[in-house]
């Protein structure tokens, strides 16, 4: 693990990346990633994210910016601009129930082809996806979802990089920093090793690549 | 009973009769929120925020929010003694995996099977499934809280003409005017509201209703 500035952690992002960024409604994202994500103008990107929040809030702002060239999501309601784009055939949305997304992240971060779900079959959600039968029932085949970068938010890291969460800020983050080939966290507090109880540490150090100062 | 009640109080306070000690619900956006405000003395459950909470309670007062304890639409909350908070697969794998005692859900249509629609309107409306989906496939029972019509047109219909969000027939749905269960392809109407008469919510339902000889007037 190393640590970067702010700066430098966008600075990485090439044009036309996918990547992921923690936050459910905005609580949970690293906002101040997301800031300097738009003051670099890191365009033509991929995004994979549970919602767009609001515009003004989380990646809200990198939409609002029109930074966004396809968007992986559950909910877009809360973001006009997201629709305007997508109506307006600006932005590729591919709208992914939550829970089917929140495992094909894991799927793409515990090394494993997809999942297995009968969530979304017989809706818009089933089109052009295999349909399989296990034991006299029939699934949808989720293929797995992986990133370039994953941003990430936490509550406390330590100088090692173990990351805990707080409350429901923990959402997506654990999850996304298992499925991107560079993980950078944001934590509200980073604290010595060994002020992190063992028992409370929820991503392990060695899947994180960056810790942003703070 | 009834007199005086809003149709969202009505719809509320009958669905909150359904829950009982010990169940873990799920509460959707809208008319669910309020079933909440209606436990009956003595009930306690745990509501689930899908966005990672067991133990989700009233919201705080003013001054006392805190930014990351929130509900699955970003409103702040508090979280009750013995309250537990996890990431979105854990919250999820509740939700698929049958550990959710009772999801109850707004809708936009159901059909006389028992097929909910509630997550879009082509061309107009497009907010995404969030977890609505994943809710009415998994959780053991569902329960759809709506206004029998809208703009006069019958919500329960024949056939959904918007997008299903699941194929899985929801178990029960409750409107100002009546309880209609679903079960074997059927739909049972079950209780009338205040003051309705058997007929009226004949009338008012597009989809064909099995009626009872006997349908008793709802327990508020």
């Amino acid at each position: 693990m190393q640590t970067i500035s702010v700066k430098d952690s966008v600075a990485m992002i090439p044009d036309g990346a996918t990547v992921m960024i923690g936050g459910f409604m905005a609580v949970g994202t690293p906002e101040r990633v997301v800031d300097e994500m738009v003051a670099q103008k890191k365009g033509n990107l991929t995004l994979i994210a549970n919602d767009t929040a609001t515009p003004d809030k989380g990646v809200g702002k990198l939409i609002v910016a029109k930074l966004v060239k396809k968007l992986i999501a559950s909910h877009i309601g809360l973001n006009p601009e997201t629709q305007r784009q997508m109506h307006a055939g600006e932005l590729e949305v591919e709208l992914v129930p939550q829970g089917t997304l929140v495992e094909r992240i894991r799927a793409g971060g515990f090394g494993l082809g997809g999942v297995l779900t009968q969530t979304g079959l017989g809706t818009p959600a089933d089109a052009g996806k295999q349909r399989i039968d296990v034991n006299g029932k029939t699934y949808l085949l989720e293929t797995a979802l992986h990133a370039e970068f994953a941003f990430v938010h936490a509550f406390l890291a330590d100088y090692l990089g173990n990351l805990g969460y707080a409350l429901t800020a923990r959402n997506f983050n654990p999850v996304m920093a298992m499925a991107a080939d560079t993980v950078v966290a944001c934590a509200e507090h980073i604290v010595p090793i060994g002020v992190m109880s063992p028992d409370h540490i929820v991503t392990p150090a060695p899947v994180v690549d960056y810790i942003v100062r703070n | 009973m009834g007199a005086g009640m809003t149709p969202q109080e009505i719809i509320a306070r009958r669905i909150a009769r359904e829950l009982s000690n010990g169940m873990l619900v799920n509460l959707g956006i809208g008319i669910p929120t309020k079933v909440a405000d209606y436990l009956p003395a003595g009930v306690n459950v745990f509501f689930q925020s899908e966005n990672g909470l067991i133990g989700t309670g009233a919201p705080p007062e003013e001054g006392m929010q805190h930014p990351t304890l929130t509900d699955a639409g970003g409103r702040p909350v508090t979280a009750l003694p013995g309250a537990c908070t996890f990431d979105s697969a854990m919250s999820f794998g509740l939700i698929r995996g049958g550990h959710v005692d009772v999801t109850v859900l707004g809708g936009l249509q159901v059909d006389q099977f028992g097929h909910l629609a509630n997550w879009m309107i082509p061309g107009k409306m497009v907010p995404g499934m969030g977890g609505a989906m994943d809710l009415v496939t998994g959780a053991r029972r569902v329960i759809v809280a709506m206004q029998h019509a809208a703009k006069g047109v019958s919500k329960i219909v024949d056939k959904c003409s918007l997008p299903l969000t699941s194929l899985r027939p929801v178990d029960m749905v409750v409107t100002e005017l009546a309880v209609i269960a679903f079960r074997d392809r059927q739909a049972k109407l079950l209780e009338r509201g205040p003051g309705v008469s058997v007929e009226h919510v004949v009338a008012n339902t597009q989809a064909r209703l099995s009626v009872p000889d006997h349908v008793p007037e709802m327990t508020l």
